[in-house]
């Protein structure tokens, strides 16, 4: 039987992993020191998210995917340069923080909103994509939230494999604890998936899939609707960076049988 | 309302709790007292009669209980309406269980249900003086902040490790009853690694495999099979858990010829996991803040690689040996068996 899903994968924007990145306190609360000019990825996990939706998309014709992010807009199109090469998706934007320091409620308030403005979506086919955590608040919340707000309680969070069998049931691994997997069976759409890794590789870049989107986000990108997000009832004491540094004791000049008896004496200890 | 704490529990297959999920009936206690609250208690799973035995110790004021085959595995639909069960009838400002898989999937749900709040992994609490407030790291534990907020219910996961384990003790429950209609069927368990288990949360040691197990050594030639058998010879013998770098697991995922047991799972940094023990030894990682990152929740640690200047050896390690790690973890092998 065919199955045709309406695949929703929500992410935002981060710093790129590999930049220091150093609290400070603004006129909002806290934020990151030249938060602005931090070159920016979209969120690793809701990344493997939205390969993972193009890749059944694909395998299921009609299927169609949308990205929706809530970001500061102008650097949303710097990410966007990159990513549109990647794979097929139509772009919702929310023009609004990034910040981990946003609370999770009113995120997922915000992005429900711009689900349910999408043109022509029919829940019945929904499936919410997004990563399981983001590498910014961390607090793995907003797709619940989200999935609650529209009214879809088959859940599930830290999901590495989705396999669509005969009947067009949902067989889903998702992470627990002591490096397993728990194996369930959803029947059917729609369902909530936070992606963890998953299975696929990144894409190689596709310049024609590129100018395919890139017609379609630049007009997303001016229209995103602003949102403010208020911040009631939330408030910060302090955020700071951890200062201990180690005395690191370096070892050149050691035989590796010196080394090894250190080593299990460490360890036996 | 708002000083009233509610604790919630999961059982396992055993009918019992795991360590954590006593780890935040202490914080929940430690909460209760700094607010002069009243201690209550939410009990979801299987059965719970080896559970009531297991959190007598913190007196909670009273216990109510969802049980059944139904809530015997973890699923959203049902866990989530337990949950919300117990936390209507109690009537709690604070809601608080352990950041385990199980509560996990279903906090923040929880709390848009309850027209809450929600903060997920918390490692510190201060609560005195009819204030509260609580610790929990931000952008992949970079940075540390203290958080408080006038939003009720205030829904809070504990990252295991951060507290105590409570004392044990007897207590008597009310059963509750909830919504067991669901489109998900739990199909089991499946292992994420291949032959021995190498994932070891509650392991004293942590075993950092990094890419430089894969690259030519001296000899100019590549040696993963031997590389397999001194990691999975320490893990095993020691009992250990085994962490990877990144590039390691996705050298693994693009099928070269690398280390053949190593997943996603065993990943750590910034898209992997913050892992916690007591030692944590890393053999050829060359990762500087990416990999710091995974070492966060490590007391101990020690590092064995090829360069001096390597990012562990500015100011993350304790020890850098600068020596082959394959002569050494041959030897260590030796001393610990």
């Amino acid at each position: 039987m065919s199955t045709t899903y309406q695949i929703v994968v929500c992410g935002g924007i981060v710093p790129d992993p590999l930049q220091s990145l150093e609290p400070v306190t603004g006129p909002a609360g806290p934020a990151l020191k030249n938060e602005m000019m931090l070159p920016s990825v979209l969120d690793p996990w809701a990344w493997h998210a939205l390969f993972e939706a193009a890749d059944l998309a694909q395998r299921h014709p009609g299927s169609k995917v949308w990205l929706v992010s809530m970001s500061p807009k102008a650097k949303l199109q710097q990410v966007m340069m990159g990513l549109a090469q990647k794979a097929p998706f139509e772009l919702v934007v929310v023009d609004g923080p990034s910040s981990g320091f946003a609370d999770a409620g009113e995120t997922a308030s915000a992005l429900a909103g711009a689900i349910q403005g999408i043109p022509g979506l029919d829940t019945s086919q929904l499936l919410l994509f997004g990563g399981w955590q983001s590498a910014s608040r961390g607090t793995g919340a907003v797709l619940q939230m989200i999935g609650e707000i529209l009214g879809i309680d088959e859940q599930f969070q830290g999901v590495d494999k989705l396999t669509v069998d005969d009947s067009g049931g949902l067989e889903i691994l998702e992470r627990i604890e002591g490096g397993a997997w728990q194996k369930s069976c959803c029947a059917g759409a729609p369902a909530v998936l936070g992606w963890a890794t998953g299975e696929l590789p990144e894409p190689p870049n596709n310049p024609q899939i590129g100018m395919q989107n890139m017609r379609a986000i630049m007009p997303a990108l001016q229209q995103a609707k602003p949102a403010a997000l208020a911040g009631d009832g939330l408030s910060y004491e302090s955020v700071e960076s951890p200062k201990q540094r180690r005395e690191t004791r370096v070892e050149t000049d050691m035989d590796a049988d010196a080394i090894a008896d250190e080593i299990a004496a460490w360890l036996k200890a | 309302m708002d000083t009233k704490v509610l604790w919630i529990g999961f059982t396992d297959d055993s009918g019992a709790f795991a360590k954590s999920a006593l780890e935040a009936l202490t914080a929940a206690r430690t909460i209760a007292d700094g607010l002069g609250g009243e201690l209550v208690a939410g009990i979801i799973g299987g059965a719970a009669e080896t559970a009531l035995t297991q959190i007598g110790g913190t007196s909670p004021a009273s216990v109510r209980t969802v049980t059944g085959e139904a809530f015997s595995t973890p699923r959203y639909k049902t866990d989530a309406a337990a949950a919300e069960q117990i936390a209507k009838a109690a009537e709690a400002g604070i809601v608080v269980a352990a950041a385990g898989s199980r509560f996990s999937r279903i906090a923040a749900g929880l709390a848009q249900r309850l027209g809450g709040a929600v903060d997920t992994q918390v490692t510190g609490i201060t609560a005195e003086g009819g204030s509260l407030k609580v610790a929990r790291w931000f952008y992949r534990q970079r940075m540390i902040g203290t958080i408080e907020r006038t939003t009720r219910p205030w829904v809070l996961s504990i990252a295991p490790g951060s507290f105590a384990a409570c004392e044990e003790g007897a207590v008597e429950a009310t059963p509750l009853e909830a919504a067991t209609d669901t489109r998900t069927t739990s199909l089991g368990i499946e292992a994420g690694t291949s032959g021995a288990q190498t994932i070891r949360p509650d392991a004293d040691i942590l075993l950092v495999a990094g890419a430089g197990w894969t690259k030519k050594q001296a000899d100019g030639e590549v040696h993963a099979d031997v590389a397999s058998e001194l990691i999975l010879d320490f893990v095993e013998t020691n009992r250990a858990s085994l962490g990877s770098s990144k590039s390691m697991v996705d050298l693994a995922s693009e099928g070269q010829a690398v280390l053949p047991f190593l997943t996603h799972l065993h990943q750590i940094g910034q898209t992997g996991s913050s892992p916690r023990h007591a030692k944590g030894l890393a053999t050829c990682c060359h990762g500087e803040e990416p990999h710091a990152v995974g070492w966060r929740f490590i007391n101990e640690r020690r590092a064995i690689n090829t360069n001096a200047a390597c990012g562990w050896a500015q100011g993350k390690a304790d020890v850098l040996y600068v020596a082959d790690a394959f002569e050494v973890m041959r030897k260590v092998n030796e001393r610990l068996k």
